[in-house]
């Protein structure tokens, strides 16, 4: 019996240990970016790297201004692109389907999720580049605006996922409640229940922003790689992620420019943590809203 | 004196699959009377009601044969406009589901979505639904906040004058009172009496008491068909059928 | 009536927009298809790249991205599912639960470039002497920390999935909590973690960005997992960027492709069984 405990004590250990790797691991990276890239605020300033846009490593100077805006751009235009297509998908799902239509639509958003985003940049570069450039009368198509419909493309699945969730999480009440007054179906989804699921669908939304943001393959084979500040929806640009792609083959380990990829690299990874804890309280605060 | 017919229900029989749950009923409500069916749980009470605003038909799977007439045209025909039918009888249910909005929205949804715009008429008509479910002293200070801060009697009578607001002829209750304490319970049976003057009701309750309280007609429900109906006083005095004394008399139920 | 006829129109966008999703998720998969079978063969799939990829086959990355997926479990499946068995039999929720839990979800959220510039500096630079730098160690090291989250999460609710009332079951017998673990709950846990470590094996086959930085194109068959080498992905980023040779590309892309069409057909299947095996239960 004695020998029972003493087992399980050991093994309790050694897994405990294996939990804390989670932590470990994400204080390493915290401690490693920050190590890659917080020495380039001893030769530039922070404001200077936000808010510069002149990025030319040879000549010292590190404005990453263009890059941030690139990736804002882009980030946009892939929510407003996806966002109403995945919020009627959603709806399609959780009200309208019937189950036949439901077993084909659910598990091709669930294949569309697992298709690696390199494959998404191989098809965005030839046929979505070439779209823009017929469809827009553009000299090249690699854009800003190729970069978003592609980024639409990829974060549907976490958009459709999370409304359909939200939408179907409304109490039935609500429904039996709108059809008693004599409303149509349309009208209860409409005017009760996209409504009442609205802090799930922003929650999906601003997960989704972080995916986007995050996102790096499909981005650079797009977007044109040009280091200036974007003019417009049209012109090519340069995002956070691509940059750091591009530019770590080149860059000498420990120069200033390699600390300026790492910073680079930080502004998402801030952007997106800030991201998921917004949305873990929005969709905890929709799903305690019709306790 | 006799009122005319509101509801002709006809060998009315339904099944939920091949589950029949309501078998062979024929009933008749009496216009801007009140007529309260009872009955033990799971007996159709409710399942029954829900045919005469064709809530049913929002279930997979159900089957309805015979006919509800209101007002003479049976409204399972295939040209009649559920939209419309529900605009005249309206519900209130078990558990009071007053929408996520304010209580202005929440009782202008029902003319806003049969295409009332107009602010003023809009206004007028919240403050007339809103006092005829005596609910307008409470709630008239603050019509823009939340109605799920009100208190669950107020939010049944929100529910209340929420379907007062699409002006229906008939209104189903169905067990409304089974969720709230009984000063609200009160209140609500006030209301009721004090809308038979201008709606046909018909009302579910599983409180006999209530029913006997309220009602004119009263109905008695067993294991899905109607067994006994006439007037409230003579059903309470003089149950007709053995069942009915024993429930009446609490010997099951 | 207006509402009518809104509703009616409204009905016909939502299925309109279906449509969209199926015909978007048929133009990606098809134009893979189309633009590689051509190239597609037994051969192309097991000879050597020749002429700098512009004929030949794509054996070495195929063999890279087999060993940089088998070191990622080898790393995450033990560590992650480990740590599923702390948090649902070892620990009541608290304080030490929530915290493993936030970081396995942020760990989660981090960027895929950010997963490579870490691994950069601490593989290929810090651990060099152990790693071997560039290497596919480093690489598969950096994918298992990656996945790590998802086979936690999956691990956790497969094992919750398992009724509380077994546990009480074998207690009641005299069992020990080891012993209940091992043969009540992992077992009747196992189709959840299957499903779960054949999810994360699609991602980590599917990533470019993380191991960009340290495994670049190699036409040689990796000896060692200490040398450089090559992975379906990363070759098919610097074909498709450098324009080397699109037909290889398309070759590369539709290997990748079939392989993840495959996991996820597996991954069907299990669900399925899953679901049958919670209703019998």
């Amino acid at each position: 019996m004695k020998e029972q405990f003493t087992w399980e004590k050991i093994v309790g250990a050694v897994l405990m240990l294996f939990s804390v790797t989670a932590l470990v691991i994400l204080l390493l990276i915290m401690l490693f970016i920050l190590d890659g890239g917080l020495p380039l605020f001893n030769k530039v300033s922070v404001f200077d790297f936000l808010l510069g846009d002149k990025w030319m490593p040879a000549k010292g100077l590190f404005g990453a201004s263009q890059f941030i805006i690139a990736a804002l751009l882009v980030t946009f235009g892939a929510v407003l692109i996806s966002v109403p297509l995945g919020i009627s998908c959603a709806i399609f799902l959780a009200e309208i389907a019937p189950p036949w239509a439901k077993s084909i639509v659910r598990p091709a958003i669930d294949l569309m999720a697992g298709i690696p985003s390199i494959i998404y940049g191989v098809f965005a570069l030839i046929v979505i580049v070439n779209l823009v450039r017929v469809a827009f009368n553009v000299a090249s198509g690699e854009t800003i605006l190729a970069a978003s419909i592609i980024l639409a493309i990829m974060i549907l699945p976490i958009i459709i996922s999370i409304s359909q969730d939200s939408i179907e999480s409304v109490p039935k009440l609500y429904k039996e409640g709108s059809y008693a007054l004599g409303a149509t179906d349309w009208q209860t989804i409409r005017r009760v229940l996209v409504p009442a699921a609205g802090p799930g669908i922003i929650a999906g939304i601003i997960l989704a922003m972080g995916r986007a943001i995050g996102e790096t393959m499909a981005v650079v084979l797009v977007i044109g790689n040009v280091e200036k500040m974007p003019s417009g929806l049209l012109s090519p640009g340069e995002t956070l992620t691509s940059a750091i792609l591009l530019e770590m083959g080149e860059a000498v380990v420990k120069s200033t420019q390699y600390n300026a990829l790492f910073c680079l690299g930080l502004v998402p990874f801030i952007l997106v943590l800030i991201m998921s804890i917004l949305s873990s309280r929005l969709i905890t605060k929709s799903k305690g809203r019709f306790a | 004196m006799e009122s005319k017919s509101k509801i002709e229900v006809k060998n009315l029989n339904l099944w939920y699959g091949d589950k029949p749950a309501l078998k062979d009923n024929n009933l008749s409500v009496k216009e801007k009377r009140v007529t309260a069916l009872i009955g033990p749980s799971g007996c159709g009470k409710s399942t029954f009601v829900r045919c005469i605003n064709r809530m049913n038909d929002l279930i997979d799977g159900v089957r309805i044969t015979g006919s509800v007439l209101l007002d003479g045209k049976n409204i399972y025909d295939k040209d009649v406009d559920v939209v419309a039918l529900r605009k005249m009888v309206g519900m209130v249910f078990q558990r009071p589901n007053p929408f996520p909005m304010s209580i202005f929205d929440n009782i202008a949804y029902g003319p806003r979505i049969h295409g009332i715009k107009d602010k003023d008429t809009l206004r007028k008509i919240v403050e007339e639904s809103l006092v005829g479910a005596a609910l307008w002293n409470e709630v008239s200070d603050r019509l823009g906040t939340n109605a799920l801060d009100l208190s669950g009697g107020q939010q049944q009578r929100l529910c209340i004058a929420r379907s007062l607001a699409v002006k229906p002829e008939v209104i189903l209750f169905d067990e409304p009172c089974s969720a709230l304490d009984p000063i609200a319970t009160g209140k609500i049976e006030d209301l009721i009496h004090e809308l038979r003057k201008k709606y046909t009701i018909v009302i579910v309750t599983h409180n006999m008491q209530q029913a006997a309280r309220v009602s004119d007609y009263t109905g008695f429900f067993l294991l899905g068909k109607l067994l006994e109906f006439g007037k409230t006083r003579d059903i309470f005095e003089n149950p007709k059928k053995k069942e009915t004394e024993d429930y009446i008399t609490g010997r099951f139920g | 009536m207006l509402s009518k006829t809104t509703d009616r129109l409204a009905k016909i966008w939502l299925w309109m927009s279906a449509l969209a999703i199926i015909l978007i998720l048929l133009s990606v998969l098809g134009y893979i298809f189309i633009n590689g079978i051509g190239i597609m063969s037994v051969s192309f799939l097991l000879d050597m790249p020749k002429n700098n990829w512009r004929e030949g086959g794509i054996l070495p990355a195929i063999l890279g991205s087999l060993i940089v997926v088998f070191v990622a479990l080898a790393f995450a499946a033990p560590v992650g599912v480990g740590t599923a068995v702390y948090l649902t039999e070892f620990r009541k929720e608290g304080l030490v639960t929530r915290i493993i839990r936030i970081s396995s979800d942020a760990l989660n959220a981090v960027p895929s470039i950010v997963f490579g510039l870490f691994g950069l500096s601490l593989f290929v630079f810090y651990l060099k002497d152990y790693t071997g730098g560039p290497s596919l160690l480093s690489a598969g090291l950096t994918l298992g920390f990656m996945i790590l989250p998802t086979i936690i999460r999956t691990s956790e609710v497969a094992m919750r999935g398992v009724p509380y009332a077994e546990r009480m079951e074998s207690f009641g017998l005299g069992a020990s909590k080891l012993q209940t673990i091992k043969n009540i709950v992992l077992p009747g846990a196992v189709p959840g973690i299957a499903t779960g470590l054949i999810l994360s094996i699609g991602r980590a086959v599917g990533e470019t960005a993380p191991i960009i930085f340290m495994v670049a194109l190699n036409p040689t068959v990796p000896k060692s997992l200490f040398g450089s080498g090559n992975t379906l992905t990363t070759q098919l980023y610097y074909l498709a960027m450098e324009g080397i040779s699109m037909k290889v590309a398309f070759g590369t892309a539709l290997t990748l492709m079939l392989v993840i069409l495959t996991l996820n057909a597996i991954t069907r299947v299990f669900k399925k069984r899953l679901s049958r095996n919670l209703r019998r239960g």
